[in-house]
Parts: structure tokens; C-alpha cells; sequence
């Protein structure tokens, strides 16, 4: 058990900076997910708390100890790889017992300790198994196995469900969120799947070309984005972004008239005049008669190009002026059709604004 | 590609290719089975005729002689003389005739005047010769005949070159050149080759280099340089001039750059997490290297073994160089050239020995012969 603390951490590659400014307390027993898109530096930061990459500045605690120079084996940290990593040559048992093996652990604490992770794992059936016997899932359980016994003060988690299919993926997150909580150590998990950090995650830590950009628990993440990256890579369908102009506190452009909560029209003032990006979740759209946004002067006109029903919601795809989509999910019982035009209601009180030059969310500002 | 050759589901390319190979196949072995088969023969019927006659019964000319002396009277009246001309069991007669020049001139059963008698030869070598006046004790005349000898297949070959010929001395001199040979690069190239690929250190990629261009040079070259400094070094510390540890150092250093070239190359192929899992796992370089690297390479292992074993078994010239042609030290190659020029005409005797030469190679390439193309591959391909 123990805190994880990034200080200033910098990664550089020649001329490359992979990872910038890097820092962050991880609390101890916390569930932290590194997402972003690929090539943000999410991996590359988790390979250094494993000290599989050499820090290129700044100072990595673990515990109250330093670790910058420490050799990986000598971190008391235990990691799950992407592609499950087992050694092909071991069957399951000394798969898992391999690491404790090495630490010359007494041999009838090292078999308590593979029967007990076995059995949270429900893999004792398959103690005797070579990996190549396995199936992805069952690989992937045996990979958790090996850094469970360990018992380590870190769990480092590489993208670890990204090899299964989808069904599998869903149980498999239940099942590292159970042993999780089951277990209590400090684990931090490297994903792009923002469904899974949203999931799993105690705090999120939100990355983009090196930078973190925003370090929240998930429902924060998902209500209060601190810039328009954050905001449209959290939620599923994403945030819709039309650019509109400031107007005595309304935001206006040909398809649209919005008028903000008195918060936002505040933080809006010195901006008047000028654009900006209006940010709306699908979810905040909403059509007449179906909907229990109250009917204010808050309307996107649009054009319904496609109407996706889901039984329990509605997608609808719709264009707004000539080169612009917005998603909307709404009531599957309201009347639409491809070709319609139609008004979305407009709920004023999840309204974003973004900067439209350094992008930040201007409620934030 | 569905298109059929000859009724085969073959194309024109395929089957060029497999008769390609059918004819290099053919080309290998028919002279292995050659000395094979030559090898345990009878040593008069390896003079006389081909290898691959030996299924069927071989001809030999012979003579024989009728004496006087062993006739006797019969109760009709006559005088006979019999007697059997083959000693052996097995063999036949296939002709014969008076006169050395014609030796065909009969067949086997036919009666002719022999000097006054009526000799005749049956198939079996039993002879009858009649007369009615009584047959001198003189009498003496010649006979000759082609006798057919069948196939015999004897290992006497065998026991003569290994008894007597010093070829079983040989063959345990090779043996002592060849394994501690190949055994010492393989572990000095394992070591290497981890380090090369899984080690960071300067130089890494020029010292990898160097030892990749070392594998250009060519070993005659060498070869005297190498024992001029063995010897002024052995010469510090007392060790003779030709001894086993001089060939072993010597095989050594010329293996060690292929070894090192495709061990790395097959352990930098090995996955990355694997390696960096056992890191985590708490295994330092020693540990990395002794209980994953090693058990996982086998069949890179196993090929550079095949190469280095082949090659330091059938080398004349480095064991030339290096070692004394006394008979505790004189290896098969060395023994084989050896006898070729003082036994060149004992067929019987060249033809065991190089096969007692090439029956370690031929076990070696059977027995690891799936690891063989493997190891020809290792590298190239992922996961190969």
C-alpha cells in the first residue's frame, strides 16, 4: 500500500517530449486512469512509475521513497500488460509463483498465496496449464494472478482488457473494479477507452500530447470539463460543438438563440461581441412535448438527417446550417423522421462555452 | 490455381519444383548409400563389381584341378574321377571351358573330352569324368569355370577398421575436439547475445557491428597468426604446441560471430513484456537470462549447435593446424586422408571408414533436424 507522487516529471525522446510537467498525487488504495488518445504519453508515464523508462526529469515517489534510479525489481510494484505477458514456458502456477519464487518466498506461503488468488480469480482449474492452452479471458485472469500474489504496494495496469472482445471486456472491468476494492492497493490504469476510465476510476486523469489536462473523479469530468479536449472526449455520443456569437449575454448565430443561466452570462461579459464554441451534451437536447427542459427561447434549428432508435432513446443526427452535425438524444417516442426540421430545446443549465482560441471552458474562466 | 498437371493437383511451377527437389534429393543420397552399401561388402566382390550390383549375385572366374590319383573303378567296368570344384557354400557354376581364353565355351552339364575323358561340370560344382581304360595316378589337367558368387553382406569391414585400423581412436579424438568445440561458444554467444539485445550500454550497436563483420573473415587468414600467438602465449606458460585446448579455443573463436550473429538475433526477438515482466517480477539480468531467455531459445540453441557441431566434425583444416597427427590426437578427417594414401587401394577399408565419419553427422542431422530449418529462419520471423 502506498501513495504514488509524480513531481515535474518530464520524458523526453532526442528531441521529443513525450511526457510534460508531469504531476500528481496518487492517494493510497485509489483507482487512477490515465486516458487519452493514442500517442498522448499515457503509457509512457505508467512505464516510468514501473522504471521500464528512465525519467527524464523531475522526481517519482512511491511511498515516501524515491525511485527515479531505482531498478524495477527492486519497486515492489506489480504490472499487467496489454498483451498479458506470460511466460510461455511455465504453466499457470509457476506462471503466478514466479515472482515470489525469485524472492525465495518460504514455499508453503508462496502456495497459499496462488491458491488464494486462484480462487478470486477462479482460475484453479487451470493451475496446470501452459498460456498457449488459454483462451484470452482465461490469459488475461492468469496475468492478474501473477500481480495479485505478488501482494505489491502498486499495481500498474497497461491497457489490459484492449485484447477482448466486448462482452468480455465488461466482465472483465467488473472484475478488476471488484478486486479493487477487495484488495485496496494503489492501481493505476492505462486506457483510451473512455467508457473504461469512466467506469473504473476513482479520480481520472485526462491526457493530451504529454500534457495532463484535467485530473477530476469521473461525474466532475463528465459536468465540469475545464476545455473543449476534455469535453469532447468524455461522454458517449460526444459533446456537440457549434460556433456561435456573443451577444448581450445570448449566444446567437443564424440556426440558434441561446440564452445562458446568469452564471455563465456573467463569466460571458468580456466576451461579448466576440465567438465562441457552445458546447451541448446530447442529453441536454430535447423536442417539445417529449422532454422536460422547459420551453424557453432556447432552440437549435436543424434538419433531421438520421434517426437512430435504441428502445430505451432515440439518436438523433441532425444538421445545423450547412456543414455542421449535432447528436441528440431524445424520447424514442417523439414523432421524427428523416428530413424534418425540427427545434431542440435547449437545457441552459449544462450549457458550455469554450474559448475559441485556447479552448478553455469559459465558465472555469 | 486449380489447374491440374498430369491428373496432379499440381501447376506447372509446383511441379517443376518438386522435381527439383526429387532430383537434389537423389543427387544427396545416392552416394551416401554407395559407401553405405559398399561399406558391408565382401572385400573381392567390392573389387570386382559395382555397389549397385550387390543385390544380385556377382560372377568370378576360377580354375580348377582333376587328379588322378582320386579315381576309381566302377562296377560296370569303367573308370571315374569325381570331385567338386566350389568350396563354398552358395555359389554355382555359370560356364566353363578348357582354355583360360574361352572361358564361357560350355555350359553347366555339358560333356566334353578333358584329355582322353568325358568330363562333365553340373551347375553345383560336382564334376563327372568317365573313361574306359584306367586313368593314370598322373593325370593332371585343368579346368576353368565362372562360378556365381551370391550377395554376402558382412560388418568384418567394420571390425577390421575399428580393431586394427586406429579408427575407433580417431573417431574418440573427435569426439573430444568436437563437444567442449561446440559446447563453449554456445555459452559464450547465449551470454553475449543477451546482452547485445537486451543490455544498454555504449557501444552497443558498434561492438555488435564489429562482431557481425567479423563473420566475413575468412579462417585461412587466420589461421597461422592464431597459432603463432597460441604458441608464444603457451610457450609463457609452459602448455605445449599442439593440444586439445588450442583446437577448442581455435573452433571457438571462429564459431563465436555466427553464434553471437543469429542468438541475437532470435533472443532480440523475443517479446518485450515478457522480459520486462520478469523485471517486475523482481529478476535481475542473471535471472532474466537463466530462466526465460534461455529455456525460450532452445531452438536457436539447438541450430547453432547443429552448425558448429557439423562443422568442427568435418573439419581437416583447423585440427591440421592445430593438433599432432600422433594417435592420441589424430582425428577421422585427418585419419581418413591418412589412410587414402597408405590403404588407396583397400576399398573395403576407405569406404568403413568414411562411413564410421559421416554415421555421427547423419544422427545428429536426424535426430535435430526440426530445428534445423527453424534454425535457418530463426529471427527472421516473429515468433519463428
Amino acid at each position: 500500500m502506498a501513495e504514488v507522487t509524480l513531481d515535474h516529471v518530464y520524458k523526453r525522446f532526442g528531441d521529443v517530449t513525450a511526457v510534460q510537467d508531469f504531476s500528481l498525487e496518487i492517494q493510497d488504495a485509489e483507482f487512477m486512469v490515465f486516458v487519452g488518445p493514442s500517442g498522448c504519453g499515457k503509457t509512457t508515464t505508467l512505464r516510468m512509475v514501473a522504471g521500464l523508462e528512465e525519467i527524464s526529469d523531475g522526481t517519482l515517489r512511491i511511498g515516501d521513497r524515491v525511485v527515479n534510479d531505482m531498478p524495477p525489481k527492486d519497486r515492489d510494484i506489480a504490472m499487467v500488460f496489454q498483451n498479458y505477458a506470460l511466460y510461455p514456458h511455465m504453466n499457470v502456477h509457476q506462471n503466478m509463483s514466479f515472482g515470489l519464487r525469485l524472492r525465495k518466498t518460504p514455499k508453503a506461503d508462496i502456495e497459499r498465496r496462488v491458491q488464494e488468488a486462484a480462487d478470486i480469480l477462479q482460475i484453479g482449474h487451470l493451475l496446470e496449464r501452459r498460456p498457449r492452452e488459454l483462451s484470452g479471458g482465461q490469459r488475461q485472469r492468469v496475468a492478474l494472478g501473477r500481480a495479485i500474489v505478488r501482494e505489491p504496494k502498486v499495481f500498474l495496469m497497461d491497457e489490459p482488457l484492449s485484447n477482448l472482445d466486448a462482452k468480455l471486456r465488461v466482465e472483465m472491468r467488473a472484475s478488476i473494479s471488484k478486486l479493487h476494492q477487495r484488495l485496496g492497493v494503489t492501481t493505476i490504469y492505462v486506457t483510451h477507452d473512455q467508457v473504461e476510465a469512466m467506469t473504473m476510476g476513482t479520480r481520472i486523469v485526462v491526457m493530451k500530447d504529454g500534457l495532463i489536462q484535467q485530473v477530476d473523479s469521473p461525474v466532475k469530468l463528465y459536468d465540469e470539463p475545464v476545455n473543449k479536449f476534455v469535453a469532447g472526449f468524455i461522454g458517449s455520443p460526444a459533446m456537440n460543438f457549434m460556433i456561435g456569437g456573443v451577444e448581450n449575454g445570448v449566444l446567437r448565430s443564424a440556426n440558434f438563440d441561446i440564452r445562458p443561466t446568469d452564471e455563465l452570462a456573467g463569466k460571458l461579459q468580456k466576451h461579448d461581441g466576440k465567438k465562441v464554441y457552445v458546447g451541448i451534451r446530447p442529453e441536454n437536447f430535447g423536442l417539445k412535448g417529449y422532454t422536460s427542459i422547459p420551453e424557453q427561447d432556447n432552440v437549435v434549428r436543424a434538419r433531421v438527417e438520421v434517426v437512430e432508435p435504441l428502445g430505451a432513446e432515440t439518436h438523433i443526427i441532425a444538421s445545423v446550417g450547412a456543414d455542421q452535425n449535432v447528436v441528440a438524444r431524445v424520447d424514442p417516442h417523439a414523432p421524427v423522421a428523416a428530413g424534418d426540421d425540427i427545434e431542440l430545446l435547449v437545457d441552459p443549465n449544462f450549457l458550455h462555452a469554450f474559448d475559441l482560441e485556447s479552448e478553455a471552458n469559459l465558465r472555469f474562466a | 490455381m486449380n489447374r491440374r498437371v498430369f491428373g496432379l493437383p499440381l501447376t506447372w511451377g509446383k511441379l517443376l519444383v518438386h522435381l527439383g527437389l526429387a532430383a537434389i534429393v537423389i543427387v544427396w543420397t545416392v552416394p551416401t548409400l554407395g559407401l553405405f552399401v559398399s561399406s558391408l561388402r565382401d572385400k573381392d566382390q567390392l573389387i570386382t563389381s559395382g555397389w549397385w550390383t550387390a543385390l544380385t549375385a556377382s560372377e568370378q572366374t576360377a580354375a580348377g584341378r582333376l587328379l588322378g590319383r582320386d579315381a576309381e573303378a566302377t562296377d560296370d567296368g569303367r573308370y571315374v574321377l569325381r570331385g567338386d570344384v566350389l568350396e563354398a557354400e552358395g555359389r554355382s557354376i555359370v560356364a566353363f571351358g578348357l582354355d583360360q581364353t574361352d572361358l564361357r565355351a560350355h555350359a553347366p552339364g555339358d560333356t566334353v573330352d578333358l584329355g582322353g575323358l568325358a568330363f562333365t561340370l553340373n551347375e553345383d560344382g560336382t564334376y563327372v569324368a568317365t573313361s574306359d581304360t584306367p586313368i593314370p595316378e598322373d593325370y593332371r589337367e585343368r579346368v576353368f569355370y565362372v562360378e556365381a558368387i551370391p550377395p554376402t553382406f558382412t560388418l568384418a569391414n567394420y571390425r577390421e577398421v575399428l580393431a586394427s585400423e586406429g579408427i575407433d581412436r580417431a573417431f574418440i579424438n573427435t569426439f573430444t575436439v568436437t563437444i567442449p568445440a561446440t559446447v563453449i561458444p554456445i555459452l559464450i554467444a547465449a551470454f553475449a547475445a543477451y546482452a547485445f539485445a537486451w543490455m544498454k550500454f555504449p557501444g552497443r550497436q558498434l561492438f555488435f557491428a564489429i562482431v557481425v563483420g567479423l563473420l566475413v573473415v575468412p579462417l585461412q587468414m587466420s589461421l597461422i597468426p592464431l597459432l603463432r600467438m597460441y604458441n608464444d602465449i603457451g610457450a609463457a606458460f609452459g602448455v605445449p604446441s599442439k593440444t586439445y585446448l588450442g583446437i577448442w579455443l581455435a573452433h571457438t573463436a571462429f564459431g563465436l560471430p555466427l553464434a553471437v550473429y543469429l542468438l541475437r538475433n532470435y533472443i532480440g526477438g523475443l517479446p518485450r513484456d515478457i522480459i520486462e515482466s520478469a523485471q517486475l517480477d523482481g529478476a535481475s539480468h542473471f535471472d532474466v537470462f537463466t530462466r526465460l531467455v534461455l529455456p525460450l531459445s532452445i531452438p536457436a540453441l539447438a541450430s547453432f549447435a547443429i552448425f558448429q557441431f557439423l562443422w568442427v566434425w568435418n573439419d581437416l583444416l583447423v585440427a591440421l593446424v592445430f593438433l599432432g597427427k600422433g594417435e592420441d590426437q589424430i582425428v577421422l578427417t585427418s585419419k581418413l586422408r591418412e589412410m587414402l594414401g597408405s590403404r588407396g587401394d583397400n576399398w573395403e577399408i576407405l569406404t568403413s571408414s568414411a562411413f564410421v565419419s559421416i554415421l555421427v553427422p547423419l544422427m545428429v542431422f536426424f535426430a535435430l533436424q526440426r530445428y534445423f530449418v527453424r534454425g535457418l529462419l530463426a529471427g527472421s520471423v516473429k515468433g519463428g
